[in-house]
C-alpha cells in the first residue's frame, strides 16, 4: 500500500492507497520506502516547533498539516504575503515540499493549500477563493466525497449552491460545519500545542549568537524587558520558558519553575544560569542561534509585603528563593517539603511534596504530636522497601526473634518492646495485605532496630498446599 | 607599580580581616549540648557559624543520624533546617523519616529535604544553603570515602557558614576523617540502654560521642543521651527509663522468659 508519494510519482498517475503490486506494474523501476509513522509524526512536531519563531499558536493538523494562527503578528514579518513567503522559503531551503496559505478561517486556508498553493485570501473573499476547487480539496472524507461526485456536485461553489438543510440531510451536521467554515461563516477554533504564554520577549539577530556570554547577555536583556512589561501589571512569574532558536531549525526550550512571582530580572538570570550550568546536554548552538525567546508561561499578581521591619517574611523569601535556584539546577522534585498523611501505615505516613509548591502549606501542617515521656515510637530512618531477614529457628509464635541475620550480619536481640500490630487498609487496597506485628529491637551492640513479622501465624500465611506457613520478617527502620 | 602593589596589599589585608572578623563575630555564639562534660570540653557549647563533622561506621548510621538530629534541634532555633543528601546514603541506611524526627522532639514543618543525585550536586546545593541566613542548619549527609570533598570544599564551606552565620553538619557515614577545617569532629556510636533495666524497657536514644577534634578545646567520650521531650543531651541515666505503655497485644514476659 502506498503510504506516500512525492511530485514525479504522482505525475505518473499513482496514488495514494493504491496497492504496491499495482504501482509496480505501472512503474516497475518504483523507489520505495518503508513507512515510519512515527517518525513522520516527529519531524510534523519539529517543524512545529520552527514555526513558532511566527506565532506561539501552532497547531497539529495530521498527518501533515500544520495551523498558524497569525492573526496581528504578520506585521512583524513585514505583511502575510513576506511572511508566507519567509515560510516557504525557508522550510523549501530544508528540503520539505511545502504549499501554504492564508485565510480568514483555517478550514479554508487548508482547502486552499491543496489547490493553490501561496494564495492569501482577505477576508470576506473565502467563498470565492474556493468554490472552483474540486470536492476533494475540503478533505471530508473518502465516503462524503464519493457520494457528493455522484450527486454531480463537483466543485465546492456546487455544493454551497445548495440548500445547508439539504446537505445536513444528506451528508450529516459535520459535513455541513465543515463546509460553512470553509466559505468563510463561522471559523473552528485552532488547538494550538502549547498554551499561550502570558507575556513574550523575543530577541532576533541578523547574525546569528553562539557563545555563552552572548547568550547570557541575551538573555538577561530579554528579562529586564520581560520583568518590566509584567511589572505593568503587578505580575510576577511563576514559570519561564526560554526558546533558543537553531539557524538549521532546530528548537531548544528550556524551563525554570518558581515557588514563588520572581519581579526582579536578576532572580530569572540567575535561575537560568543554574540550569544552563546543570543541563546534562548542554546548549548546542550549532551554527548559533537566530532568535532567543523568553515567555512567562504562568504568572500571579504579586502582593506587595512591608519586608524591612518582618523578619519572618524576609526569611521565607530567602528560603524560597534558595530552593528556586537549588531546584533549577537538580530538578523541582529533588527539594522537597513533607506533609503528613491520614494513614497508619508507616511507608504511607509521610508525603514528600515538590518544595517550590508546597512550602507554605508544609510550614502549617498538623502533625500527630508525639506522646510525651515516651521512648521514640517510630524510627529515625525507614527503609523504602522493607529488608527481609533470616530468624534461623521457630519462636514462640507471636513473640519476637531472638536472634536475626540482616544483611549477612547476626543480631542477638537484647532487649525487646513490642509487639505493636498495625492491621493494613482493608477499605483501600487492591491486593491482599498481610497484619503486621512490629518490635521496637536492641541487640548487643545496641544498635537499634524496627522489624515486623509479615502476616499472623496460623492466620494469614499459607503454602502452596493451603496449609500454614510460617510467616517472613522484616527490617523496616533502624532507631537512633 | 609601587602604588599598584600597595592597592593589592590594601585588598588582601582587608579581605583577611574581614575573615578574620566573620570568625570574632559568631565566636560566642555557642549553643549548649545539655550534656555538662561535653559542654564544658566545647567552652560552653556547640559552635554556630562553623561546620562541625560527625563520623560513623556503616551499620552505626542510624545512631550518627540520631546525634546529627540532635545537633540540629539544638542549633536551628526555629529556624528551618536544610537536609541534603546523597541517593546512595537512603539505599544504605534508609531514608530520614519524619514521623522518627518528630518522636526525637524536632519540628518536621522546618525540614526542607534536598534530594542531591550524586556528590558533587550534594555538596553545590549545601555550599548555596551555607550562604542563606535564613536557614537554621545545613546538614550535609554523605556516604563513604569521598575524593571530592577535600581541603578546599570544607574551606568553602566554613567560610560559607561564617558569613552567615548558619551551623553546617556533616554526617559522614562509613567514611574515614580527612584534614578539614570544621570546628569539632565527633566518632558516634549506638550506646546500650541502661544495663540491668527490664528485657522489654528500653528508653531515649544513646550515644557513645567520641569527640576526637575540638579546634577550641580538650577532646573527649561520653555517652550522651537524648531527651525527646527536652529536645536536648543529657548525661545518661542510670535509672531505667519509664516504660512504654502497655499495649493491648504485648506477650506475656513469662512465656518469653521461659523460650528464652
Amino acid at each position: 500500500m502506498i503510504h506516500a508519494l512525492d511530485e514525479a510519482a504522482e505525475r505518473l498517475g499513482l496514488h495514494i492507497g493504491q496497492p504496491l503490486a499495482n504501482a509496480r506494474a505501472m512503474c516497475p523501476d518504483l523507489k520505495v520506502f518503508d513507512a515510519d509513522v512515527v517518525a513522520d509524526v516527529k519531524t510534523l512536531s519539529d517543524i512545529a516547533d520552527w514555526c513558532d519563531r511566527f506565532t506561539p499558536l501552532v497547531a497539529l493538523d495530521p498527518p501533515h498539516g500544520l495551523f498558524l494562527d497569525i492573526t496581528g503578528c504578520a506585521h512583524l514579518f513585514g505583511g502575510e504575503a513576506a511572511l508566507l513567503q519567509t515560510l516557504v522559503r525557508a522550510l523549501a531551503r530544508q528540503g520539505f515540499a511545502v504549499s501554504a496559505a492564508i485565510a480568514g478561517t483555517s478550514v479554508c486556508a487548508r482547502t486552499l493549500t491543496r489547490q493553490s498553493s501561496g494564495t492569501i485570501v482577505a477576508d470576506g473573499g473565502e467563498a470565492a477563493a474556493i468554490d472552483r476547487f474540486p470536492v476533494s480539496a475540503l478533505g471530508a472524507g473518502e465516503a462524503i466525497t464519493t457520494g457528493l461526485r455522484r450527486a454531480g456536485l463537483k466543485t465546492i461553489g456546487d455544493v454551497a449552491s445548495r440548500a445547508p438543510s439539504e446537505i445536513t440531510a444528506r451528508f450529516g451536521a459535520r459535513f455541513s460545519t465543515l463546509l460553512a467554515h470553509a466559505l468563510g461563516q463561522g471559523d473552528a477554533p485552532i488547538n494550538p500545542r502549547k498554551p499561550l504564554p502570558d507575556y513574550i520577549v523575543e530577541k532576533r539577530f541578523a547574525e546569528p549568537i553562539a557563545t555563552d556570554t552572548m547568550i547570557a547577555m541575551t538573555l538577561s536583556r530579554l528579562a529586564d524587558t520581560l520583568i518590566a512589561s509584567m511589572e505593568k501589571q503587578g505580575k510576577g512569574a511563576r514559570r519561564l520558558e526560554a526558546s533558543f532558536f537553531r539557524t538549521d531549525g532546530v528548537v531548544r526550550a528550556i524551563m525554570v519553575e518558581t515557588g514563588r512571582p520572581v519581579t526582579r530580572s536578576a532572580v530569572i538570570d540567575r535561575l537560568f544560569r543554574e540550569r544552563l550550568d546543570a543541563l546534562a546536554d548542554p546548549l548546542d548552538p550549532g551554527f548559533g542561534f537566530d532568535m532567543v525567546r523568553l515567555s512567562a508561561s504562568r504568572t500571579e499578581i504579586v502582593v506587595q509585603e512591608q519586608r524591612d521591619l518582618d523578619a519572618h517574611v524576609h526569611n521565607n523569601d530567602e528560603l524560597a528563593a534558595l530552593i528556586d535556584r537549588i531546584a533549577a539546577r537538580i530538578g523541582g522534585k529533588r527539594v522537597v517539603v513533607h506533609l503528613p498523611e491520614d494513614t497508619h501505615i508507616p511507608e504511607c505516613a509521610v508525603l514528600a511534596a515538590p518544595a517550590q509548591h508546597h512550602l507554605a502549606a508544609a510550614m502549617q501542617a498538623e502533625w500527630p504530636a508525639r506522646v510525651e515521656s515516651e521512648p521514640p515510637l517510630r524510627p529515625l530512618r525507614l527503609f523504602d522497601k522493607p529488608e527481609p531477614v533470616t530468624v534461623p529457628f521457630a519462636t514462640v509464635p507471636d513473640g519476637p526473634p531472638h536472634q536475626f541475620t540482616w544483611r549477612r550480619a547476626k543480631h542477638a536481640v537484647v532487649r525487646v518492646e513490642g509487639p505493636e500490630r498495625i492491621a493494613m487498609e482493608w477499605w483501600r487496597q487492591d491486593g491482599k495485605q498481610l497484619t503486621r506485628d512490629y518490635f521496637r529491637i536492641e541487640d548487643a551492640e545496641g544498635l537499634r532496630f524496627w522489624i515486623f513479622r509479615d502476616g499472623l501465624y496460623e492466620g494469614e500465611v499459607f503454602d502452596g498446599d493451603g496449609k500454614p506457613a510460617s510467616p517472613g520478617w522484616y527490617v523496616h527502620g533502624l532507631f537512633a | 607599580m609601587s602604588g599598584a602593589r600597595t592597592s593589592a596589599l590594601a585588598t588582601l589585608r582587608g579581605q583577611i580581616e574581614r575573615i578574620e572578623t566573620a570568625e570574632v563575630v559568631h565566636q560566642h555564639d555557642r549553643v549548649a549540648l545539655g550534656h555538662r562534660e561535653a559542654d564544658t570540653a566545647l567552652k560552653g557549647g556547640l559552635a554556630r557559624a562553623a561546620i562541625h563533622e560527625v563520623f560513623c561506621e556503616g551499620r552505626q548510621g542510624a545512631a550518627a543520624t540520631g546525634f546529627v538530629t540532635g545537633l540540629a534541634g539544638r542549633v536551628t532555633a526555629r529556624k528551618p533546617l536544610l537536609w541534603v543528601r546523597q541517593d546512595f546514603s537512603e539505599r544504605e541506611t534508609g531514608a530520614l523519616s519524619m514521623s522518627g524526627l518528630a518522636e526525637l522532639g524536632l519540628d518536621p514543618r522546618r525540614v526542607v529535604m534536598v534530594r542531591a543525585a550524586d556528590v558533587e550536586s550534594a555538596l553545590r546545593a549545601a555550599a548555596d544553603a551555607l550562604a542563606c541566613d535564613a536557614l537554621g542548619a545545613v546538614v550535609l549527609e554523605l556516604w563513604g570515602d569521598i575524593r571530592q570533598f577535600d581541603l578546599v570544599a570544607s574551606r568553602k564551606l566554613t567560610l560559607a557558614a561564617q558569613a552567615s552565620g548558619v551551623t553546617g553538619l556533616m554526617l559522614r557515614m562509613a567514611a574515614q576523617p580527612l584534614p578539614s577545617t570544621a570546628e569539632t569532629r565527633w566518632m558516634l556510636r549506638a550506646a546500650h540502654s541502661p544495663p540491668g533495666s527490664a528485657w522489654s524497657a528500653w528508653g531515649a536514644p544513646r550515644f557513645d560521642a567520641e569527640l576526637l577534634r575540638n579546634r577550641h578545646g580538650p577532646c573527649g567520650r561520653w555517652i550522651m543521651e537524648w531527651k525527646c521531650d527536652e529536645c536536648q543531651f543529657s548525661e545518661p541515666s542510670t535509672y531505667p527509663q519509664p516504660v512504654a505503655a502497655a499495649s493491648a497485644h504485648r506477650p506475656d514476659p513469662a512465656v518469653l522468659r521461659r523460650a528464652g
